[in-house]
């Protein structure tokens, strides 16, 4: 090959932060979410034809508009609030638990199942007492079952927690089946082994337990001892058998408590809140807990703005889709992911830099690189090594920056390098 | 001679840290270059800039004079520049051979290239055509030789065909042809190499690996070939045969950068040595005008004194002894095959052996952390009068809960020993965090402890400890009050169970604070704070962290699995006083080590393993190291004798080998 005496240069740099002050971080994660909002009002405006402005407002009127509306907002966000603290213990020892809607429902159906079958044949306190209880049981008996697959035979629990789920609905839809005869599938409220109402609604008892919930897990993860373990298990396996951690052990604890908060949420869900249970009871809040985890990087006190974020935009945008009178939710669904995938991207822009060479810009052939001089930051270069992708074209840069990311462990990559693609669709 | 590359200017920043600054480097056609600096005085990031990993941010690189860029390692190549890395970049699966020609390139076929060219051709004949006139060639055969004409159809129909034409080549390409495994073997032939293609990279030694990489540069015409630290992980006789291939790459007419920090190797292979230092290159000087004095000062900036003080052990027993363990690994293979041994009190014991013969399975077995399949491991407990305590098949926990000081500093320091997002407070609380759970126990362990101490202090002076013993009961005669004695009693006893409580759920992060604190000050770590990740600490003072943590539980054994591995020279003789110390406290060490004249140098006796078997235990003051090498192979046990290996023994069984292929 000949030589080539012109000299090229990339484009960009991406160079990985080695560190990253807090607050910089979440200016980058603010200016996500605003300029999600953004995005999500130009999207509503060329389909709907209307003033971003109104959309705006329709949103804060589907969370805030009336009492009952700001009632909800806050139970809901009680709710997702329990689930996303029931994984984040799994999560910060790398146990990727996405079974939490599996385990709510279950403990809402042992719930059901009590207040149905002694309802009535027991005093409404004990029957709440042994509603809780069963709750625990059938929430920790969930959650548990992998966990033991997982420390004796390292089975994978990402798929493992999953199936649970489906085990867990069919169980239900089998249940509500016989316990309604008559064929209409859905379970009516029982009268039996309500909750005591505070404040004359259900949607008080929530939220005090959430707010006890969250300092009780946060105390837990950081000074606990059992907290360090998790995060020791979660960083290193090697290292906690080093100093004689049992990793198996922790394990299994740490699910029991995983799965005793989700019990909790489904006593709340099936004794507080429906009085009943159905296949929609859980809703999918035990995936979008995931999110509101991860979002907050596992620090449960961040969880609850993540979690309000997340209730508040799809409280909001339904209301859009019905003021508007489109019949379905796709749209909103639509919009909340759009929202999440700009929030996750972000994430990008807090690990790594994005340099351009001013160079090509100003035409100069002579190098002269200037550097950041804030931040410690390790080059990730963009070129990796020959062997092990010699197919890719040099002038991909999404190629590149996918290669490279994939040495970074993160699970957050494959988003981010969609938001990247995404982003560049938009332009 | 003339330069084969030619850095001029370059400079590296990793954000404020300067990787390198203004590096002015030139090597020559047919010589070896060997690059001397400390770790991270950018040496590797030099040479990354050169295959292509890296991309300077100012300077150029010159080849053959003329000005490249070199983006990524596919360029390097296309300039024949080859780098071998220190750890191998090899599929574990593939073969030999499949690794070599791994990531060849297709040498592109472009259509659109193909199809003008193709016009051209056709037009050029075309109007050769037009203007052959068959008058001006007599003959017979003539017409053979005549242009022919190409219709427009008989065109397209050839451009149309291209594509095709394309897969066929890349078809062929793909094809793996016995062709190419005989150049491969053309190649290792020319320069020496011992090596079978067919052999699968996980069966290989790590210098087989080391081959394979150096072949695979070779075979795509590097002229230029890069090695980072090759000799890091080979045995003498292994390091002896490297270096003539070497030479005889030379006389090819190639041009070698060698990666070192091993003064002496500099000295036998190379024809210059650039030092660096701090990311500066020093100067570059001809070897045989320098010596190894020289080098070292230019290299560390001042004069040093590199000296391992050995002392003779002193009343030295039994701590702990193997017996006969056997372990298997995963996949059902030998890993400890029938290995025995003591370790003494107040001395140190060297572990030698090629890298992954078994050394981190035995320390991980005596630690707990590796089944066995038959064997005994016993501690004998100096605090309980030589007591012998059985450490088979316990687990870390039970084997602290048994009050066995045993201390392991593990090859993988980030991976095992510390965790790296953890600060430095967090990571001394490794340690230290259950202790405080079982404080109850703790207490009375402590306090027999103590007792036994005393007890046998008592003995020395016994006069002394009965005055003492008479002033404390006085003490108590003074407290008469019973009542308030009890009130007191009893309160504390509330306070005591709160406080353990407490401690038994929550954290304390004062004691490992303090720790951190005083293993920063006393063993110099430069860290901005005790609140930094580890992992952003460099090679040296990790290690310090972590060994100072070690030695901090007060051992009665200590096992260092590679202590000094990546580290400078000042932070490798840190780590070695560091374990003398401990030694002449009278603490058992345990030392696994790669560089044989450390070894020969620091250990008191040293234990050869190969294989997982022990071949022989010398005695550190009369080792040799090139008997230690053939050991370190399995070629000679020590029965053989110290007074039949000679250097020369070793020079003549590579000859051997390389006319066996």
């Amino acid at each position: 090959m000949t030589k080539t005496k012109s000299v090229k240069e990339p484009i960009l740099h991406l160079v990985k932060r080695s560190s990253l002050p807090g607050w910089k971080a979440w200016i980058i994660r603010a200016l996500a979410i605003l300029g999600g909002f953004i995005f999500i009002c130009i999207i509503c405006c060329a389909e709907l034809k209307t003033s971003p402005f109104l959309i705006i407002k329709y949103m804060f009127q589907g969370a805030f508009m009336t009492k009952t509306n700001t009632n909800v907002f806050f139970r809901d966000v009680a709710i997702l609030l329990m689930i996303a603290l029931a994984v984040t213990p799994a999560f910060k020892m790398k146990f990727w638990n996405i079974g939490a809607e599996g385990q709510v429902l279950i403990s809402a159906w042992a719930c059901t199942a009590c207040m149905f079958y002694l309802g009535g044949k027991v005093s409404n306190d004990t029957l709440i007492f042994i509603m809780l209880l069963m709750s625990l049981l059938a929430g920790i008996v969930w959650a548990v079952i992998p966990a033991i697959f997982k420390a004796i035979w390292n089975t994978n629990e990402t798929l493992f927690t999953l199936m649970m789920n489906y085990i867990a609905l069919q169980v239900t839809l089998y249940f509500i089946k016989v316990w309604v005869p008559t064929g209409t599938g859905s379970l009516s409220p029982l009268p039996y082994g309500n909750l005591p109402q505070i404040a004359g609604g259900d949607y008080l008892l929530s939220i005090i337990v959430s707010i006890i919930f969250t300092i009780a897990v946060f105390g837990y993860l950081k000074f606990s001892k059992h907290g360090y373990e998790i995060s020791v298990v979660g960083e290193s396996v090697n290292t906690a058998r080093y100093i004689g951690i049992s990793v198996k052990k922790v394990i299994i604890r740490t699910l029991v408590l995983s799965g005793a908060i989700c019990g909790v949420v489904g006593f709340l869900l099936a004794g507080g809140i429906n009085h009943m249970v159905s296949d929609t009871t859980v809703g999918g809040r035990g995936f979008t807990a995931v999110l509101v985890s991860w979002l907050a990087q596992f620090n449960p006190l961040a969880m609850v703005f993540t979690s309000g974020i997340v209730v508040f935009l799809s409280n909001g945008t339904t209301k859009v889709m019905e003021n508007y009178g489109i019949p379905n939710a796709f749209l909103a669904e639509v919009l909340t992911g759009i929202m999440f995938l700009i929030i996750i991207g972000c994430e990008f822009f807090v690990r790594y830099r994005v340099i351009f060479n001013k160079n090509i810009f100003s035409k100069k052939q002579k190098a002269t690189v200037s550097c950041d001089s804030n931040s410690l930051h390790e080059q990730v270069t963009v070129s990796v090594d020959e062997a092990t992708r010699s197919d890719s074209s040099n002038e991909d840069l999404l190629d590149k920056t996918e290669s490279v990311l994939t040495d970074d462990d993160s699970t957050l990559v494959k988003s981010d390098i969609s938001d990247v693609k995404a982003n560049e669709e938009v332009k | 001679m003339q330069n084969a590359i030619e850095l001029k200017n370059i400079s590296k920043f990793f954000g404020d840290v300067i990787a390198n600054k203004n590096v002015n480097l030139d090597v020559k056609k047919g010589e070896i270059l060997s690059i001397l600096g400390e770790n991270g005085s950018g040496k590797t990031t030099l040479m990354n800039m050169i295959a292509g990993i890296y991309y300077p941010d100012e300077g150029e690189i010159l080849i053959d004079g003329l000005p490249v860029t070199i983006r990524s390692p596919k360029d390097a190549f296309a300039h024949r520049i080859g780098m071998i890395h220190q750890h191998f970049k090899l599929v574990d699966v593939f073969s030999a051979a499949d690794n070599i020609i791994l990531g060849e390139e297709f040498q592109g076929f472009d259509i659109k290239e193909e199809k003008s060219k193709l016009c051209e051709k056709f037009a050029k004949e075309n109007s050769e055509f037009e203007n052959y006139k068959p008058e001006d060639h007599p003959g017979i055969l003539s017409y053979l030789s005549a242009p022919k004409f190409h219709s427009e159809k008989e065109i397209k129909r050839a451009v149309s065909v291209l594509p095709l034409v394309k897969i066929s080549k890349r078809l062929q390409f793909n094809w793996l042809s016995r062709n190419r495994a005989q150049t491969i073997q053309k190649i290792a032939y020319k320069y020496g190499f011992d090596i079978d293609l067919k052999k699968k990279i996980y069966d290989m030694s790590v210098s087989e690996k080391q081959t394979v990489e150096i072949i695979k540069v070779l075979y795509r015409n590097a002229d230029i070939l890069i090695l980072d630290e090759p000799t890091a992980v080979l045995t003498p006789q292994e390091i002896k045969k490297l270096f003539d291939v070497l030479r005889r790459m030379r006389e090819d007419g190639k041009s070698i950068i060698i990666i070192t920090h091993k003064l002496n190797e500099v000295m036998e292979i190379s024809d210059r040595v650039a030092v660096m230092r701090k990311g500066e290159h020093i100067a570059t000087v001809n070897t045989a005008e320098t010596c190894e004095q020289e080098l070292t000062e230019m290299m560390v900036g001042k004069k040093i004194e590199l000296n391992i003080n050995r002392t003779v052990p002193q009343n030295s027993e039994d701590r702990l002894v193997v017996e006969h363990i056997c372990a298997t690994n995963h996949d059902g293979v030998k890993i400890l095959d029938d290995v025995s041994f003591e370790a003494r009190s107040g001395e140190i014991l060297g572990i030698a052996g090629i890298a992954g013969s078994g050394q981190r399975e035995l320390l991980e077995a005596i630690a707990g952390l590796q089944k066995l399949n038959g064997g005994d491991i016993w501690y004998y407990d100096p605090s309980k009068n030589n007591e012998k305590v059985d450490l088979r098949s316990k687990t870390p926990m039970q084997i602290r809960n048994l009050g066995v000081r045993l201390s392991f500093v593990p090859e993988d320091r980030l991976g095992m020993g510390l965790v790296g997002n953890m600060d430095l407070i967090d990571n001394m609380m490794l340690r230290s965090y259950k202790n405080i759970k079982k404080l109850d126990d703790e207490d009375t362990v402590t306090q027999n402890n103590s007792d036994i101490i005393n007890v046998a202090k008592d003995e020395q002076i016994d006069n002394t400890e009965c005055n003492v013993k008479a002033e404390q009961s006085e003490e108590v005669k003074n407290n008469s009050n019973a009542f308030v004695a009890f009130m007191k009693k009893s309160g504390k006893a509330v306070a005591n169970v709160a406080v353990k409580a407490w401690s038994a759920v929550f954290l304390d992060r004062k004691s490992p604070k303090t720790l951190a604190e005083t293993i920063v000050k006393d063993l110099e770590v430069v860290t901005p704070s005790t609140r930094t990740p580890v992992r952003r600490l460099s090679g040296g003072n990790v290690q310090k962290v972590l060994v100072g943590r070690e030695i901090a539980a007060a051992p009665t054994v200590l096992m260092a699995a590679y202590p000094v591995r990546g580290l400078d020279i000042n932070s490798s003789y840190t780590i070695y006083n560091l374990l003398n110390a401990q030694k002449e406290k009278g603490v058992a060490v345990i030392y696994v080590g790669e560089d044989l004249d450390v070894l020969i140098d620091l250990c008191d006796r040293i234990m050869v393993i190969c294989g997982g078997k022990i071949t022989g235990i010398v005695d550190g003051r009369a080792a040799q190291k090139e008997q230690i090498g053939l050991m370190m192979m399995g070629r000679l046990s020590q029965s053989e004798g110290n007074d039949s290996v000679k250097p020369i023994n070793g020079d003549e069984q590579g000859e051997v080998e390389r006319e066996d292929i």
